[in-house]
């Protein structure tokens, strides 16, 4: 009996609990004694009781049984030699795995006479549709038909004391039922700790990520030493074979950053003026009926996949750039197809509405009484703009700036197709550069092996671009949060 | 014409009544009227601020006094939904005229808010404000002059001069609407809108406020809007009482407050209603 159905019967039982407990409570009103609490919190408390107990023993056991049987299985595996048919031990256990799931496709008669070879086995599999690696050894079946009863076995017993633990739960809630009961602060409690363990999860997701990338970053850096992959300024990492003794500077990060803030600073001298400039007309000048289109609208842009923009960069922009200036140098192009210059301003094109919109609201926040002070006192329109409200604004602006740059700096699927992939240190906008995020992509997507350092260089590129990244964040909401002190 | 000869016959009368004889008449509405869309808030009204007065606006919440404040010097335009009707006139032009500039009407009748509303710059830079968009200074040195004795004007000199350079959303409450002050009289209005100046303030601010009104009057016009029937008294020479969007009874304070002609003013003023 599959995990799923004790799921659905201990919220069942959850339920009944909920309803009797209610109905209990509801019966005790108008006693004596004053409810200390409404009779559903009291539901919701013999609720809490039965199902989340019972719940949370599934999850560990589920989690607990299925590393037992990874542990149990690879016990029985014989020792693998490099003349092994299968040299490697993992493998052997994948493949122990999916013929476990196989041969739960069989039905109890097959199962009983099972074949001893696999070549006789795998034709009944075929059938039912289970596709198996080739050279799965015939060892393994008995391995794999007592795993899966073991597994059975553990799956029911783990079952059936969920379903215990829910009876009991239940059983102690409906119990505990009495006027004084204070049900709602219990409640009111479980409710807190979820709320508290909802926001853990992206905390403990990103100290994770960050964790596995250091653990890769350091594996690389005991390879290519870090003074090396920080100062060079040489990026080829195909020159640096592995086990090649000189690989040290050829991964030098120093084109690859330079590239990334390069682009970015094009995005931003792009973004930053033209989404200023809309925003300031949308906060203060646009009619509601122009704002009512032209906000949506601006909106829309910021929903354009990245990689629509990074298409039109490559196939249309790109090539016209080129072709315009071939036409006006007389002959050959100053502009690359693949240029700086055209990643930029793609990518600034699609930082607009980010601007735009934060800028808006830092803009639209800035109280009616500085806009009345200074029209009070006879300024314009502009004047007010110029001197009051955007230095008003300008905090929570640069704020805004700094999000939007972390954004261009992360940005990865246009510089992928409009940036190129050349390591170039140079200053021409008009050429070929290359960012942390391209060469993160390429060196993830080649068939490299997994532990050469031109694979964990990504890890190492991976937590620079966060640590950058995040110091802009941090510095960024610093920013804002002052900002938000000074009207408070 | 019209109105010259309409304004010279009700300063004859009045000037017969309180026997003042330069009671000149700085601004007059005549059937202003103001909507919020489809919504009138403000019907017909008649009023005459007298120069080098105090003229209070009294009334409940909502009837129409701030509204009335708010057209003198067209602070209505920047409410998209507001539409004015009826003539205002400063110094017998006509506010609403197409060609009376807006930002220059607002220098001449200046504006101090219901809450201080310093800019988020220094106590310094709050002041020359007004003066630098107006190009009223040559250079520093008038500036500094204007900020000087702007502050000193609004009693507030004392205070600040140490602090000049510090933001003036650092001052108290009573400090910061006293800037407020400072930072409409640098641009030298001739007339003072006061919308609910100390409604934000505690008595001993708001006791501050009201003695520099009191001396401002000597050199400029003022118009407040007020809910502190002992405010009016206080301060003011003139009080006009509003209720749901009429003008109900205008007239000499003293007399608004020991004798009104209607039974509405009565009832306000001794707190039977509003």
């Amino acid at each position: 009996m599959p995990m799923i159905y004790f799921l659905a019967i201990v919220l069942a039982i959850g339920v009944a609990a909920y309803i009797i407990g209610r109905g209990r409570a509801a019966a005790q009103t108008g006693g004596a004694q004053k409810q200390h609490s409404r009779p559903h919190y009291h539901g919701w408390w013999a609720f809490m009781l039965a199902a989340l107990p019972a719940l949370l023993l599934i999850i560990v056991w589920s989690v607990g049984s299925s590393l037992y049987m990874e542990r149990h299985v690879e016990a029985q595996l014989p020792e693998q030699t490099a003349d092994s048919p299968i040299a490697s031990r993992s493998l052997a256990l994948g493949m122990v795995k999916s013929l476990a799931n196989a041969l739960r496709r069989l039905d109890a008669q097959a199962l009983d006479n099972l074949p001893a070879t696999f070549a006789e086995l795998q034709p009944a599999l075929a059938a039912k549709g289970a596709a198996l690696a080739p050279d799965t050894q015939d060892y393994m079946i008995p391995i794999a038909t007592e795993a899966n009863s073991t597994s059975d076995t553990l799956r029911l017993t783990g079952g059936v004391l969920a379903l215990a633990l829910a009876l009991g739960g239940a059983a102690l809630g409906i119990r505990s039922i009495q006027p004084r009961a204070r049900a709602r602060n219990n409640v009111e409690r479980v409710v807190l700790w979820g709320l508290l363990g909802s926001s853990m999860i992206a905390i403990l997701t990103t100290v994770g990520i960050v964790l596995s990338m250091l653990f890769e970053t350091f594996h690389f850096f005991s390879v290519v030493p870090p003074a090396g992959f920080f100062f060079g300024t040489v990026w080829d990492p195909r020159f640096a074979a592995a086990g090649a003794t000189d690989s040290a500077g050829q991964f030098g990060l120093i084109p690859l950053l330079a590239g990334t803030l390069y682009i970015a600073l094009v995005a931003l001298l792009v973004a930053v003026p033209v989404g200023l400039m809309s925003a300031v007309y949308m906060a203060e000048y646009a009619s509601r009926s122009v704002r009512s289109v032209v906000k949506p609208a601006l909106e829309l842009l910021a929903g354009i996949p990245t990689i629509v923009y990074g298409i039109f960069a490559l196939v249309t922009l790109g090539p016209f750039l080129r072709d315009l200036s071939a036409a006006l140098a007389g002959g050959s192009p100053f502009i690359q197809a693949q240029s700086i210059f055209t990643a930029g301003f793609v990518m600034g094109i699609m930082l607009i509405p980010v601007v735009s919109s934060l800028s808006d609201d830092i803009i639209t926040a800035v109280p009616r009484a500085m806009r009345d002070g200074s029209l009070g006192l006879g300024a314009t329109r502009s004047e007010t703009i110029k001197r009051v409200i955007l230095p008003a604004a300008l905090p929570g602006i640069v704020g805004a700036i700094l999000l939007t740059a972390s954004r261009a700096i992360g940005e990865t699927m246009i510089v992928v197709l409009a940036a190129g992939v050349a390591a170039n240190l140079t200053l021409n906008p008009f050429e070929a550069m290359t960012t942390i995020t391209v060469k993160i992509v390429n060196q993830l997507t080649g068939d490299l092996e997994f532990n050469s350092p031109q694979t964990l260089v990504a890890f190492a590129l991976g937590i620079t671009l966060f640590a950058v990244t995040l110091v802009m964040n941090i510095v960024a909401l610093y920013i804002v949060r002052k900002y938000r002190e000074q009207y408070e | 014409m019209n109105i010259m000869s309409q304004e010279k016959l009700e300063e004859a009368v009045s000037g017969g009544m309180t026997a003042k004889p330069n009671e000149v008449i700085k601004m007059q509405g005549r059937k202003v009227g103001v909507f919020y869309g489809d919504k009138q808030a403000l019907f017909d009204v008649d009023l005459d601020v007298r120069q080098n007065q105090v003229t209070a606006l009294i009334g409940p919440s909502g009837c129409g006094k701030s509204t009335f404040l708010r057209c003198l010097n067209r602070m209505n335009d920047t409410i998209d939904s507001a539409r004015v009707t009826g003539k205002i006139t400063l110094d017998g032009e006509d506010v609403y005229d197409p060609k009376i500039d807006v930002v220059e009407l607002r220098a001449r009748v200046g504006m101090v808010f219901q809450k201080p509303n310093p800019f988020p710059k220094s106590i310094y830079e709050n002041v020359a404000y007004g003066p630098k968009i107006h190009g009223l200074a040559k250079n520093k040195a008038e500036l500094d002059q204007i900020v000087e004795s702007s502050l000193k004007k609004a009693a507030l000199w004392n205070e600040a001069k140490d602090r000049l350079n510090e933001p003036g959303t650092g001052l108290s409450g009573g400090q910061q609407q006293r800037l407020c002050i400072a930072r409409a009289i640098a641009v030298s209005p001739e007339v003072i809108l006061m919308d609910e100046p100390c409604s934000a303030l505690d008595p001993i601010a708001t006791a501050k406020v009201e003695e520099l009104i009191d001396e401002l009057k000597q050199n400029y016009t003022i118009v407040i809007v007020t809910h502190s029937m002992q405010q009016a008294a206080r301060v003011s020479q003139r009080t006009a009482m509003f209720h749901l969007g009429y003008l109900v009874e205008e007239g000499a304070t003293d007399k608004m407050f020991t004798n009104p002609d209607d039974k509405r003013t009565q009832d306000y003023i001794t707190g039977r209603f509003g």
